[in-house]
């Protein structure tokens, strides 16, 4: 983004990395097909690199409202020192968070999760999806709490999965009843709370009831935990843990 | 008249009564911080008339809800009947309606007496249900003392309700040259008192009458001592219900002013001024901490518990049930509204919401999923009281776990929760 401005260019869409995204591996594969996607239908894009921070969710949502509220706003002085307009994502803590409450804080931006941005792009025609690789197979997709609860977003993700001509199975809880795969609120970066189970591995039980082959998601903290949950049922070697971001990245030429 | 005169006094105390109680239910929740809530009235009137009328969100367990909406389209159309009630007993008439809408009354009667069976028949369902022990939410497994006592009460009080205004309409249809009845129902149950003398058919009418009208008042005013006020409550707190995205959680104004404060000096001239002599709060470690809606959302609970049965940290066998915070911070409200009572409003009992109700070990389980907020029929956000508690740990009691407090640590430092440095932000393209 520094380069771009340097140089008196405004890219079209600012795409939102996220600590995730940038740091994690399993994510990063993801991060790397979402710049794919905007490379392959010529989207003028940037990407904020070191300039970019935590959006602060995690503080937030642990009572930290301080570091929040702090991070929040060198993001929103980076952010509106660029003019920039739009974001896309592919975390959807991130995206909420700068969609939901990056306004009071000063921060008015459009910000759509690169679910919604695949499904606009099908819509248009300008994403045509080669559908050999995943044609038939049976997948179920795992509503992230963030996507879908806390914005109403269920459809985009379902609609990219069956541009791909596959088999969507639903869970026995999914959209509004979605089970969170226990990774929010903070809890990404603590141990769980007594009990007697772990979130992920109930979520994950939920999703392999299906007969899914694939799990799509469509945030990496759910990638996580359902990839986990997945090994812990002994499952890896027949069940794989997809984004959407990958299923559509696989099926372009 | 002398039974004029009694029910008038019997209705008048029933009436103050009542009023009484919502007056300190009115105080007890305008003990929590001030809100306002008034944009958006279109759309807010028409949410109360989708979940709280038309009980939208009950339906989602249609079974349960079928059931419910039967009690409650009973509740709701039979008491058309107690307005003719209070109309005879005050002046001393039977069955005013009767002259005034002639067939069209024994139609209504009817229709009500069909619904009371259905409102028995929907009692009885329930009841069964909580005695099986399943679904464990409503049954005595998860509910214990008062709040099993207070669910099994109230179907109880309602199954006798419709069994006096059955066997009231019954009598008066044994009645020889009874020109009022029989009614569609009750003219099933008449040959029951078939022998009965005219004068006991009279008396067992006329008791089965004054039990329902004393009943009703009675129920009235033990409404406000049960979870059953929820058919009051549920209407305003639906009105006054958070919209918009659910994963918007609100601001703190007086935060950002701080941290306006501590990034921009300069902004104080600009009018971001300190705040004055009120302490500011962060968090909220007692029910005075939490706004007035918050504490109407524990007045409207009614503890069915499908927040907790879909709440991911219950479902894996943790502390946490969010109908427990409901259950507690309504609970402590009425402590310290019973000691505002007793010892005036500066008393200090020394206890909190927070530790004294709900443990730290509950709050850390949540994970901000919204699936509570979800569930509820009548839009109760649990979520945002343990977003609160929360804020209170971290911010004013420096209480947060361990691990939290190194993920604060490296989104202070390092801009991401975990130990990276910025610089590697863009390594993704390389590897």
């Amino acid at each position: 983004m520094a380069e771009l401005a340097a140089e008196g260019k405004s890219p079209d869409v600012v795409f939102w990395v996220g600590c995730a995204g940038s740091f994690d591996d399993r994510a990063k594969r993801v991060t790397k097909e979402i710049a794919r996607i905007l490379q392959h239908v010529n989207l003028n894009f940037a990407i904020l690199g070191e300039e970019e921070s935590c959006t602060g969710d995690p503080a937030k949502r642990a009572g930290n409202e301080f570091l929040f509220q702090m991070t929040a706003f060198q993001n929103i002085q980076v952010l509106n020192g660029y003019g920039v307009k739009k974001l896309v994502t592919g975390c959807p803590h991130c995206f909420n968070t700068i969609k939901n409450e990056y306004p009071d804080l000063g921060g008015h931006y459009e910000v759509i999760h690169h679910s919604t941005l695949i499904q606009g792009l099908i819509d248009e025609g300008k994403l045509r999806i080669q559908g050999g690789t995943y044609k038939g197979k049976k997948i179920t997709f795992h509503d992230s709490c963030y996507l879908g609860r806390a914005n109403g977003i269920y459809e985009a993700p379902r609609a990219a999965l069956l541009a791909l001509d596959a088999d969507l199975a639903e869970m026995k809880k999914s959209k509004s009843q979605g089970l969170c795969c226990g990774a929010g609120g903070a809890q990404m970066f603590k141990e769980a709370e007594k009990g007697n189970a772990e979130v992920n591995h109930l979520r994950a039980e939920q999703a392999l009831e299906t007969g899914a082959e694939i799990i799509a998601v469509g945030c990496p903290f759910c990638h996580t935990m359902m990839s986990d949950g997945v090994k812990h049922h002994n499952k890896e070697a027949e069940v794989r843990v997809l984004d959407i971001a990958e299923l559509i990245g696989h099926g372009l030429q | 008249m002398v039974e004029q005169i009694i029910f008038l006094a019997l209705l008048t105390l029933g009436i103050g009564l009542f009023v009484r109680s919502i007056q300190k239910i009115r105080r007890n929740i305008f003990l929590g911080r001030p809100l306002q809530i008034n944009d958006r009235k279109a759309e807010r009137w028409k949410l109360m008339g989708m979940v709280a009328l038309g009980q939208s969100k009950m339906v989602v367990r249609p079974l349960a809800g079928f059931f419910h909406i039967l009690i409650y389209a009973g509740f709701v159309l039979i008491n058309i009947e107690v307005l003719e009630i209070i109309l005879d007993g005050l002046t001393g008439s039977h069955r005013i309606f009767a002259d005034v809408f002639g067939g069209v009354y024994n139609l209504a009667i009817g229709f009500f007496e069909v619904l009371a069976v259905l409102v028995m028949l929907a009692c009885f369902v329930f009841l069964v249900r909580r005695l099986s022990g399943k679904p464990a939410r409503v049954s005595s497994i998860q509910l214990k003392g008062w709040a099993y006592t207070d669910a099994m009460l109230i179907l109880g009080i309602e199954l006798v309700l419709m069994s006096a205004l059955l066997l009231m309409n019954a009598a008066e249809g044994a009645m020889p040259h009874s020109d009022k009845a029989p009614f569609l129902v009750s003219a099933f149950i008449s040959p029951w008192f078939l022998g009965f003398s005219p004068e006991s058919l009279h008396l067992i009418e006329r008791t089965a009458w004054w039990f329902h009208a004393v009943g009703i008042l009675a129920f009235l005013n033990y409404l406000p001592f049960s979870k059953h006020f929820h058919i009051v409550l549920a209407f305003p707190n639906v009105w006054y219900s958070k919209l918009g995205a659910k994963g918007k959680f609100p601001n703190h104004e007086a935060i950002k002013k701080e941290v306006e404060l501590m990034m921009n000096p300069s902004a104080e001239a600009n009018g971001a001024q300190p705040q004055g002599d009120e302490p500011i709060k962060f968090g909220a470690k007692d029910v005075a901490d939490l706004s007035w809606k918050q504490l109407l959302d524990a007045y409207s609970c009614t503890e069915c518990g499908r927040c907790s049965s879909e709440c991911p940290a219950n479902q894996t066998g943790k502390l946490l049930s969010p109908r427990k915070i409901m259950m507690d911070t309504r609970d402590r409200l009425e402590e310290v509204g019973r000691n505002i009572d007793k010892h005036g409003s500066d008393f200090v009992d020394g206890k909190s919401l927070l530790g004294d109700y709900i443990s730290e070990e509950e709050l850390w389980a949540c994970t901000t999923c919204n699936a509570c907020t979800q569930a509820c029929p009548v839009n109760i956000d649990p979520l945002s009281i343990i977003m609160d508690l929360r804020r209170e740990l971290v911010l004013e009691q420096s209480k947060a776990p361990g691990s939290l407090t190194a993920m604060f640590n490296n989104v202070e430092n390092n801009g991401a929760p975990w130990p990276f440095s910025p610089s590697d932000r863009g390594s993704w393209r390389q590897s």
